[in-house]
């Protein structure tokens, strides 16, 4: 925990390149995209469906739901659920970014010290 | 108001953190401990630290303060601070934590290597934490002087600022990071303790206080605090939330003092960590700011509150008793809010007193006040370390002395630098308290979301980007957030020439049009040639900081 890796001695700026096009790292980036790119659009898209709703809609996001609390309010305590539920999401999927991340971290400090 | 009670809160405060400081003093003797803590906070702890950098004064009193006066509405700032969180979770967390070292401008600088990137992002960087520690001073020189009004607001300003510089002068991060973890325990403590006896109230039936929500009197007419619009109405009032929304979501990935915080812990997967238990903590917390806000609009009253309810104020019910509102009043009143008018059937009582009943009201009264003052002085204790990190490894040894000098010279200056921010501030305060300054932390997000955001998130992910693209995209996003904010409402009242509070919606836009018009001029190879090495090092670790 306290380490990510020793650093042994610097990587060039040729192996960067390389390391970026070997197959492991151009998987590992594909998968974190994946989920990130939808993700992001998506908390974005549902955030500011928030304030447009309410601000071009007030009639409606002011109807009583459920009991008193209007749509708007509703709409509003949502968010906080659709916050927990992908950070959630995001720490389960990290786990497997996590192995690819340590199994390339493992490789290049175990080549360098071959 | 009774004063021992408060008395033995703050000093209880005080003495922990002031062991606490002395601790961690020895461990700050390397510019790596005094700016990161040795990277060794845990993502639990680093979580906790966090929520206490966050979650401001301006959230917990301002907040409460317009959800009590305008409901929904109000209840708007506390959705856009919570989900802000993911853009850091998804796209700045891991990356500053792998491929950063102490500053903002570091990662923004990692590819883009040249003096005017960093000097930009440092004078960005600057100007962020300025404006906010401005805020939070201010705020929390007008806190200390309403509890003790005998030594007067400049030497209650300054106070806070001494105490500030004693953590960051002495303990570095690492007392920096257990202040704002403490202060993140009071203040959770004492907003969900607030919020039960709020339900308990209403004999624990969520029914009965929304119910009694949706008919506040408000000038003899019973007002449904539940529905939107009481805040922002019209069409200007829909542009108005949306660009307050896009500024508080993109905004805080923006901001250094938060971005720093990531330096702080071992690995990007303790980052992650940190930012969930963050996200954890302060959904939590901003959750509590309804039952909080409403609470206090239905048992205390809206009508007893006061006007208009504005950062700072919320506290005149949660910390105040009727006999304190004459200097109350004056008080705000010197600082540009509007006041009710005298009355003192009208006086406002407050929540924690109100709640707590005539046996315990002054020590759940003094125990609330404690939290205000602990929660602005975290703040301004992270945001000291902030700026002078800036100065001192950015302006200081990037830019005047190239990257030479040695360990004792860099350890020095930091210290030097903390303390001419933090007398700056203190002395800046002083001279702004008769001003409204609550604005300032609008303002602060705005600059983050317009002018770092763009250059942060263009450096990570377009190859392309090059040194110019980020000048210009940082000096556009920098100067339209100012220059709009100078002609909008907040500053110009009714002869406003911008018609919006909250410019994001404009100077985002600016700021990443800057960054890619600049870009598209010439191509920048030595750039492009880096961009492999930042990919691979924020996503796999590789050669990261330790």
């Amino acid at each position: 925990m306290r380490q990510q890796q020793p650093q042994t001695r610097r990587i060039s700026p040729p192996e960067w390149h390389a390391l970026a096009r070997e197959p492991e790292f151009v998987s590992l980036q594909k998968a974190r995209r994946r989920f990130v790119l939808p993700a992001t659009a998506f908390f974005i898209v549902y955030y500011l469906a928030l304030p447009i709703s309410v601000g071009f809609a007030p009639q409606v996001m002011s109807r009583a739901v459920v009991g008193p609390l209007t749509l708007a309010y509703a709409f509003a305590l949502s968010q906080f659920a659709m916050a927990w539920i992908l950070l959630a999401a995001y720490l389960w999927r990290a786990r497997s970014f996590d192995l690819m991340a340590a199994r390339i971290r493992h490789r290049e400090t175990h080549e360098l010290r071959t | 108001m009774r004063t021992q009670e408060t008395v033995v809160m703050f000093a209880i405060f005080v003495g922990i953190t002031l062991v606490v400081t002395w601790w961690a003093s020895g461990q700050s003797m390397t510019s790596r401990g005094f700016y990161t803590a040795h990277r060794r906070i845990g993502g639990l702890q680093n979580g906790w630290a966090i929520a206490g950098d966050y979650m401001s004064a301006a959230s917990f009193l301002g907040i409460t303060g317009l959800i009590a006066f305008y409901g929904y509405d109000g209840f708007m700032y506390s959705v856009g601070w919570l989900v802000a969180y993911l853009t850091v979770l998804f796209l700045v967390a891991e990356q500053f934590r792998n491929a950063g070292k102490y500053t903002m401008a570091d990662l923004i600088s990692f590819r883009l290597r040249g003096r005017g990137v960093r000097a930009i992002a440092a004078v960005s960087t600057l100007a962020i934490t300025l404006f906010y520690m401005i805020a939070q001073m201010v705020g929390g020189g007008a806190l200390v002087n309403l509890l003790f009004p005998q030594f007067g607001e400049p030497f209650a300003i300054a106070g806070v600022g001494i105490l500030m510089l004693v953590y960051v002068l002495f303990g570095g991060m690492l007392a920096t990071t257990w202040v704002q973890i403490i202060k993140a325990g009071l203040l959770l403590a004492a907003a969900l303790g607030l919020s039960l006896m709020v339900i308990a109230h209403f004999g624990y039936s969520l029914t009965a206080f929304l119910q009694a929500s949706t008919a506040v009197p408000i000038g003899g007419k019973p007002t449904n605090l539940l529905e939107p619009g009481l805040l922002f109405h019209g069409r200007l009032g829909a542009i108005n939330l949306v660009s307050l929304g896009l500024a508080l979501v993109l905004g805080t990935a923006g901001l250094p003092h938060i971005l720093m915080r990531f330096f702080t812990v071992p690995s990007a997967k303790a980052a992650r960590t940190s930012v969930a238990w963050a996200m954890v903590l302060i959904g939590a917390f901003y959750l509590t700011t309804s039952f909080i806000g409403l609470g206090a609009a239905t048992i205390v009253g809206r009508e007893h509150i006061g006007r208009r309810l504005y950062a700072g104020q919320a506290i005149v019910y949660i910390a105040h008793h009727p006999q304190q509102q004459v200097q109350l009043n004056a008080g705000l009143a010197r600082n540009g809010y509007v006041v009710p008018q005298q009355d003192s059937n009208l006086a406002v009582p407050l929540l924690a007193s109100n709640l707590g009943g005539p046996s315990d009201g002054p020590l759940l009264t003094a125990f609330v006040s404690a939290v205000a003052f602990a929660t602005i002085l975290a703040v301004v204790a992270g945001l000291t370390i902030t700026a002078s990190s800036a100065f001192a490894h950015d302006i200081w040894f990037n830019l005047v002395r190239n990257g030479s000098g040695d360990e004792a010279e860099h350890v020095f200056v930091a210290r030097a630098t903390a303390l001419g921010v933090g007398l700056a501030a203190i002395l800046l305060s002083i001279a702004l308290r008769g001003f409204n300054v609550a604005f300032l932390v609008g303002l602060a997000f705005a600059v983050a979301a317009s002018a770092n955001v763009p250059a942060i998130l263009l450096s990570l992910w377009w190859r392309r980007f090059t040194r110019t693209g980020a000048i210009a995209g940082m000096l556009c996003g920098l100067i339209s957030s100012l220059a709009l904010i100078a002609v909008s409402p907040v500053a110009m009242g009714a002869h406003a020439i911008f018609p919006l509070e909250n410019p994001g919606i404009v100077s985002i836009p600016i700021g990443f049009l800057g960054a890619v018009l600049g870009t598209l001029g010439a191509r920048d190879r030595d750039s492009e040639e880096m961009f492999d090495q930042l990919r691979v090092r924020a996503t796999t670790g590789l050669g990261a900081e330790v």
